[in-house]
């Protein structure tokens, strides 16, 4: 019987090749401006016109400035990309959020707020953390630019079909606990290639008892497990997301849709070729001491110790992390001290991922010893809603700055960034070498986390913060 | 693309595990527009001493030394042999185009990310996949020789190399078919996949029709 993944996938088949490659359909195409450019070039050089037109949504993310933005870009390599998409989604008619409609924001923000995503779809964008839309029931995955290019000239992708691997989540989180510890639980529990040659589904009670934004967060860093694609069967709570949004179907034909997305779910006696299992009461909020994803603990934990690390390659790997990390083995990881904060990205910039970082503010001020504290909206309308219940006035009377939507400092291509050896509690989905900035030093975790962190200056269980 | 079918080369060791493509090639190079010229930034916060920005003459920039592909005996390297997980990360295909600019054509590893893995192979770039115990037994030949090379022949699916002791190092690999086919011609899949045209026109005309809430206009519904 099948999985989600296998009815996804066979949903999506047009052809299949002998040694197992298949030909699979794309509804939808999500494109930002770093990826691209090549890819219409080469559809230009080949005189290959676009497939589809309406399969795909255009917006700029990456290289946009999350200040005052009718000054333009100021750096000149940035600005002649984002015109480039301009030019493009022009030139081939696409629909287009520039800079300047209060639509724009990250593309895996701005996707399901349109209703871009929706449930049963295939869903590709030049950008790994595409997976995010699993979260709806999705096939979702990111593609590089040789393959945002086949989409674009015959809607298409050619590909063999992943490994079945359910995470199942149990349980009731506790309280502060969120959807990123979770994912990063799991990461913690699998590894950051735990997942390669997986489609992830993530399950079970503490799954479904997420709403849309905690569902996108864990699919958001299926990547960072290894796998391309991270999955949510459909139910209510979906269905309610869902409803009303702007390409959403209405009337009979949402009717139809619903009877259609219903079957959007595992059946009981799927057969996964691996599965893990966590129970949500173990799991603490989580920060990250290394430059891996997986290199993560519970805050009450220590750095770990490379000295009890019995395997050579692994030892010699979290000593060059914490060389770089600027930590020594056994720190209380509540003693380490950062110097910015970074609330936003598209695995934490949504509405509720700002409630929970405005309700640890609320009546703090950011710690003396922190710099600069960014909170960056995941797009436009989240950023009005947040004003609009009060949310930016939060941060702001706290000291944190309230930004501009965009990818901003969870890679820093725009201005925003880690200065050589600054340390960073940040809710993006990376911590490698020099992600944040060259020579930063970058520790993932929650919304709520980061906040305690700005208001304390150092690592402390948000839950302590709270009962204080 | 580039044709692959037998590659003779000279082989240079990066032993790191996890290798992600921000280090590969990282973000502030992605801003360019070009499909080329990447290569002088792989690797940049690794092999250049000072902080690369788009637009500098990498000639003239300090190089940390210690950093293995700055070393003269890897020059000329076109076979990177690396450890598991490489590529893992972003689905930049900068990270393949600067590895294939810098001149690798062959890489070498227990395992790779998938994304990676699969923008490889667009970009006339072999991912050979071997054991961990084979890629360690690599590492210490490439080591304990310098000149150490490598023959990959894509067609018998085989790496070949000499050990300085003189036993021979034979193994083969696994690789799709169709990914096969395509590197050892040099083939555009885009060209490959619209000769089914009207297999895709069938499926989409029944897939709007049964599900009308997927051909929905944008431009009308998002005016």
């Amino acid at each position: 019987m099948p999985t989600l993944y296998d009815k996804l996938w066979e949903e999506h088949v047009v052809d299949r090749q002998e040694d197992g490659t298949c030909l699979i359909y794309i509804d939808r195409h999500l494109v930002h401006e770093v990826t691209s450019p090549q890819a219409f070039e080469g559809l230009e050089l080949a005189g290959r016109p676009l497939w589809r037109n309406s399969a795909n949504l255009a917006v700029v993310d990456h290289n946009v400035p999350t200040t005052d933005r009718s000054k333009g870009i100021a750096d000149p390599v940035s600005r002649l990309q984002v015109e480039t998409l301009d030019a493009n989604a022009k030139t081939w008619g696409l629909k287009y959020f520039n800079i300047t409609d209060k639509r724009q924001g990250i593309v895996h923000v701005i996707g399901p707020e349109q209703g871009a995503t929706l449930p049963g779809m295939t869903v590709v964008c030049g950008d790994s953390h595409t997976s995010t839309h699993g979260a709806f029931a999705c096939l979702a995955f990111g593609i590089g630019t040789s393959e945002v290019e086949h989409v674009l000239a015959t809607q298409c992708l050619l590909m063999k079909k992943a490994k079945n691997l359910l995470v199942r989540v149990d349980g009731t989180l506790g309280a502060g606990v969120t959807a990123k510890d979770i994912v990063l639980a799991v990461i913690g529990a699998i590894g950051t290639a735990g997942g390669t040659g997986y489609a992830i589904e993530f399950a079970g009670s503490a799954i479904r008892g997420l709403s849309m934004e905690g569902r996108m967060t864990v699919c958001n860093m299926a990547i960072e497990a290894g796998a391309r694609a991270g999955m949510v069967a459909f139910d209510a709570t979906t269905e309610s997301y869902v409803r009303g949004k702007p390409l959403a179907p209405t009337g009979t034909a949402w009717e139809q849709a619903f009877a259609y997305w219903k079957t959007l779910h595992s059946d009981p006696d799927a057969v996964f070729d691996r599965v893990v299992e966590i129970r949500a009461e173990t799991i603490a909020p989580q920060v990250t001491w290394g430059t891996s994803p997986e290199m993560v603990v519970p805050v009450g934990a220590r750095v770990p110790d490379p000295s009890a690390e019995p395997d050579a390659a692994r030892r010699e790997g979290m000593t060059r992390a914490l060389d770089y990390m600027g930590l020594k083995a056994n720190t209380p990881m509540s003693e380490i001290y950062i110097d910015k904060v970074f609330i936003g990205s598209c695995t934490n910039s949504r509405i509720e991922d700002l409630r929970a970082a405005a309700a640890v503010v609320k009546g703090r001020k950011k710690a003396e010893s922190v710099k600069l504290a960014l909170v960056v909206p995941g797009s436009g309308l989240v950023k009005a809603q947040a004003e609009a219940e009060g949310l930016d006035k939060v941060f702001r009377e706290a000291g944190f700055e309230w930004r501009e939507p965009g990818c901003s400092m969870c890679l820093a291509m725009n201005a925003d960034r880690l200065e050589p050896g600054e340390r960073c509690a940040s809710t993006s989905n990376r911590n490698f070498e020099g992600r944040q900035g060259a020579g930063g030093r970058t520790h993932l975790v929650s919304p709520a986390m980061a906040a305690a962190a700005g208001v304390t200056g150092h690592f402390i269980d948000v839950r302590q913060l709270s009962s204080s | 693309m580039n044709p692959l079918t037998v590659h003779d080369g000279l082989v240079a060791p990066v032993d790191r595990a996890n290798v992600d493509t921000d280090a590969i090639i990282p973000k502030q190079f992605l801003k360019s527009i070009k499909r080329s010229g990447f290569g002088p930034n792989l690797f940049d916060a690794w092999r250049y001493a000072n902080e690369g920005e788009p637009g500098m003459d990498c000639g003239k920039r300090p190089l940390r030394e210690d950093f293995v592909l700055n070393q003269p005996r890897y020059k000329g390297a076109s076979i990177l042999l690396a450890r598991r997980n490489f590529g893992c990360g972003s689905s930049r295909e900068h990270a393949p185009w600067a590895l294939e600019d810098f001149g690798f054509r062959v890489l070498i590893a227990p395992s790779y990310a998938d994304i990676f893995f699969n923008n490889c192979f667009k970009n006339g770039l072999l991912p050979v996949v071997l054991t961990e115990a084979d890629v360690d037994a690599l590492f210490q030949m490439t080591a304990s020789s310098p000149g150490f090379r490598l023959t990959v022949d894509l067609p018998a699916q085989m790496v070949r190399g000499r050990a300085p002791d003189g036993t021979v190092f034979e193994r083969t690999f696994e690789v799709d078919a169709f990914r096969k086919h395509c590197l050892i011609n040099g083939l555009d899949d885009i060209g490959l996949t619209l000769q089914k045209a009207d297999k895709i026109k069938a499926y989409e005309a029944r897939r709007l029709a049964e599900k009308p809430w997927l051909g929905t206009d944008l431009h009308k519904a998002l005016a």
